[in-house]
């Protein structure tokens, strides 16, 4: 039986900017090239300044050439460029010229200004992402096609329903929240969308939905290992995605990242990043943001307000933080794993992924076949400070007076570069989308029952800590149906409150008859999961399969203090 | 410097003309013309015959106004120095007139209490930090200023007004605010220590309250050097545990505005803190020590606060309890002292890894 969800009032919006060459990622892309040597310049001066010793900037690359065949022996990947080995055993051979002579500082030949601008070239290219309409409108086709063709064969159970149209992706995916101010915002300014990270296929999705409410598309910082999986490559390359690579921590590649990132931002691209850097393995809402990516913002912003002439208004930066709420995370059990590990014996952690694309289609047909929505709520939108912005984009402060962005920049009546300045302002920021991402989040069902059901075993074995829980046979675990009915009771009234004081959020079919929200919750927590983490046995009882992802679904509400009503 | 170019800079604003705020008024006129908020207008009056307030003499390049909107025109760095009770207040008061681009640096040293309806520091049995604030935390609850600092340390006015050698902690996640607090207070007797942790600094600074009263209760009891160095020693420690409770860094706690500031108020006889321990020791009753003051030291209400953060978290702090009991509930100076002496737990240091 299904709870009926308040009625879906998704519709269909137009597009903000009719046509393609409109777009801003467009017009990055048509000038690609210059753009990445741009990019490369930028990064080469900005490396320059923080290694300005000639003795440093050898080190730095020394350490750089290490790292990377260090890289290339560990952890090779598919997409990686067959000339890679080539190219860094190039770049060892030189500094081992270089460094034959000692260094001086007078000296005008600079050979290792050369090879820093060989790689970061390198880098930016690798980097830089390839829009072309021809194909991104190819892959939205395909998208909405296919998956409309799938929703429709499996819900109207007819011969030939594989050609109606009755149900479309917006039936499945609801999209909540502040949408008419975003798509203001993005006509006025420039948007950085932050969404949280649970699957692989949020990349998708958001791109779905980015396209859905009539935005042009964003580019996207998305992990590269991503591009390992064919199908998803193709989608991510049309979308406008650029590559980040999380194997490489070397300075000279991470500044070219981000000013690739902060040029583009600048430039007026609507950019998306996952700010908490990878999936959240434990199957929390982040908590912490990585500032990197973050950081390009605030200095986008800067540069914008200094380089704006007088008279002209400077185009403003909106963060707009999205949460991704789903039923079922298809790497759930692989994730919680990892992160158990992690905590249990702090220990090294390869990036791979065990999902190639048969198992990704698998994925999309159940997620097809059987009801377990996803919806995705837009949050407000913030100045780069975190400061709430109006309709009009006016930053506004508590007690709704506007504020002028700008001043944040200001020291003794001039905009300054105050590098440590910018950095706290970034931590902020990042403190203020955590808390924007526990306000909009949509509590469903099947989190409420993971939770308070993990949190009630735990009660029952105080003295038991995660991992001695953890060790429990299944079996064990039994709880009577009325008192997981009473506290589940609890909760709900706990997250009606927190959803007043404006501190949280819930689907609408967390309403209602608790027995229905209970039955609702048990069918679609993590339904897809070969053990189940939670079901009714037969003397309906609340029991479990696999306790370890059971943890993974009720980390959704951990960080709500919602453990004392128990 | 000659006053000729001091007009050229721009002027710096301080609010509040108590003992701390006349003090900082005046090392900040070596440097910078400056306004200084004055409530009332009688007080200006007298400023501006007598050039002097409560026995402090005012420098020349001290101005008394009192339009918060004005301060707050003419001045981008302020300091905000008025007692923890009124700060919230004042901060509501000033806010309209404050943007982005201002500094505030602050130089008080207590907690701000905000209470559920019908609740009073005497009923409410236990606080935890959304209720407990301390002043950076009301500036930007209050206003848009983000660029927070703090002064804290071993700042008796008495001797800095005689130009004794003495230091100073500016706090502020901002190196910015930091190297904005040096400029304006360095001088060849007065220096100036950098520090980040905003949080901790002002912890520190309201906490060693705490640590006063129990010294003034030693010294009362005719107790000697022995016992105050056994106090100040374990008062560190029990300040490192309720600081961090709270959210501060140990860091921040080992330095000028904590083991600073902690060893001059346990020695400074005079201070009010010092005063209520030293009388309740000498046998007076809480109400007697209370009435004969002529404005209840804030270690008492820190006392009273502590008490019940540290309950809320759970944290170890026998000084504060045992403090809490003589303070309301009818326990003796001497009572107290029996049980702290026979405290079960002996571990020297546990906070440092």
């Amino acid at each position: 039986m299904e709870v009926i969800e308040k009625k879906n009032k998704n519709k269909r919006y137009k597009p903000i900017l009719d046509k393609i060459p409109d777009w801003p990622v467009y017009q990055l892309s048509k000038n690609r090239k210059e753009f990445i040597e741009e990019v490369a310049e930028h990064a080469f001066k900005r490396i320059k300044e923080m290694r300005p010793t000639r003795k440093q900037l050898v080190d730095e690359l020394e350490a750089t050439v290490y790292r990377e065949q260090q890289r290339m022996k560990r952890n090779r990947w598919r997409v990686d460029p067959p000339d890679e080995s080539k190219f860094w055993a190039k770049v060892k051979e030189d500094l081992i010229e270089l460094t034959a002579r000692p260094l001086d500082d007078n000296a005008t030949e600079r050979k290792e200004d050369e090879i820093l601008k060989r790689i970061v070239q390198r880098y930016a290219g690798e980097i830089a992402g390839n829009f072309k309409p021809s194909s991104y409108r190819f892959a939205r086709e395909i998208i909405q096609f296919w998956f409309a063709r799938l929703l429709n064969a499996t819900r109207v159970k007819k011969f030939g329903a594989i050609f109606r149209n009755q149900y479309t992706l917006r039936d499945k995916i609801q999209i909540v929240g502040k949408v008419k101010q975003l798509r203001n915002l993005a006509k006025n300014g420039t948007i950085v969308m932050v969404p949280t990270h649970s699957s692989n296929l949020d990349s998708i999705l958001i791109g779905w939905v980015i396209h859905a409410l009539g935005l042009p598309a964003f580019i996207y910082g998305a992990g590269l290992n991503l591009f390992n999986i064919k199908i998803i490559a193709y989608f991510m390359n049309s979308l406008g995605a650029y590559k980040v690579d999380r194997r490489k921590k070397n300075l000279p590649y991470l500044e070219t990242l981000k000013m690739y990132s902060g040029l583009a931002i600048e430039k007026g691209a609507h950019s998306l990043f996952f700010p908490g850097g990878t999936r959240s393995r434990s199957g929390t809402i982040e908590k912490m943001l990585k500032l990197g990516l973050l950081s390009t913002a605030t200095e986008a912003q800067r540069n914008i307000y200094l380089k704006t002439p007088e008279g002209e208004t400077p185009r403003k930066i909106f963060v707009v933080p999205v949460t991704l709420n789903y039923h079922f995370v298809l790497e759930a059990p692989e994730l919680i794993d990892d992160y158990l590990s992690i905590k249990g014996q702090d220990r090294y952690l390869p990036e791979d992924d065990k999902y190639g694309s048969v198992q990704l289609i698998q994925f999309l047909f159940k997620f097809f076949t059987k009801g377990s929505n996803i919806s995705v709520s837009i949050g407000r939108g913030l100045d780069i400070m975190g400061n709430y912005v109006d309709e009009d984009g006016n930053s506004l402060d508590a007690q709704g007076r506007i504020i002028d962005t700008r001043d944040y920049f200001i020291s003794n009546g001039q905009i300054t570069i105050d590098k440590q300045r910018e950095d706290e302002y970034t931590r902020m920021l990042s403190q203020r989308i955590v808390a924007e991402y526990h306000k909009i989040h949509r509590t469903f069902a099947s989190h409420l029952v993971a939770f308070v059901a993990f949190e009630m075993w735990q009660k029952q074995h105080p003295k038991l800590d995660l991992f001695g829980l953890l060790r429990l046979p299944e079996e064990e675990l039994t709880l009577d149906y009325q008192e997981f009915r009473k506290t589940c009771k609890r909760v709900r009234k706990q997250i009606y409150n927190l959803k007043k004081e404006g501190k949280a959020n819930h689907a609408t079919h967390l309403k209602g008859k608790i027995d229905l929200v209970i039955r609702h919750g048990l069918e679609n927590v993590g339904n897809f999961h070969l053990k189940r983490p939670l079901l009714m046995d037969k003397k309906g009882n609340i029991v479990t399969k696999d306790l370890n992802t059971l943890y993974f679904y009720h980390n959704r509400l951990a960080g709500y203090d919602l453990e004392k009503f128990i | 410097m000659t006053s000729k170019s001091l007009s050229d800079l721009p002027p710096v604003g301080v609010i509040g003309s108590g003992n701390f705020g006349t003090t900082v008024a005046n090392l900040l006129a070596r440097h910078r013309n400056v306004f200084l908020y004055v409530r009332d207008e009688k007080t200006i009056e007298h400023i501006l015959q007598k050039r002097e307030i409560r026995g402090h003499k005012l420098n020349k390049h001290i101005t008394p106004i009192n339009d918060l909107a004005e301060l707050a025109r003419q001045c981008d760095i302020i300091f905000p120095i008025v007692p923890s009770a009124h700060f919230r207040e004042m901060m509501r008061k000033l806010s309209p007139y404050l943007h982005p681009y201002h500094v505030l640096i602050h130089g008080s040293k207590g907690l701000d209490i905000t209470l559920p309806k019908g609740q009073t520091l005497e009923t409410v049995t236990k606080l935890n930090r959304t209720q407990v604030k301390t002043m950076s935390e009301v500036i930007r609850e209050e206003s848009v200023v983000v660029r927070v600092g703090c002064l804290a340390g071993p700042n008796l006015s008495k001797e800095l007004s005689a130009r004794q050698p003495a230091a100073t902690v500016v706090a502020s996640p901002f190196n910015e605010v930091i190297s904005i607090g040096k400029r304006l207070l360095r001088s060849d007797r007065f220096q100036v220590y950098g520090n980040n942790e905003l949080i901790g600094v002002e912890l520190a600074g309201v906490l060693k309250n705490i640590i006063a009263i129990a010294a003034g209760a030693l010294n009362g009891m005719g107790y000697g050097e022995n016992a105050r160095g056994l106090l100040i020693s374990r008062g560190v420690v029990e300040i490192i545990h309720l600081g961090r409770a709270l959210g501060g860094k140990t860091k921040a706690f080992l330095g000028v505005a904590g083991i600073g500031d902690l060893v001059a108020t346990c020695n400074s006889p005079l201070s009010r803190n010092f005063q209520v321990g030293y009388k309740l020791a000498q046998g007076m009753k809480p109400a007697e020590v209370f009435a004969s003051m002529d404005e209840v030291a804030e270690g008492v209400n820190t006392v009273r606060i502590m008490k019940k953060c540290a309950d809320f978290y759970k944290v170890r702090a026998p000084i504060t309890s045992t403090l809490y009991k003589v303070l309301f509930e009818d326990v003796t100076v001497k009572e107290a002292l029996d049980y702290l002496m026979r405290y079960p737990l002996n571990i020297d240091i546990d906070f440092i890894d």
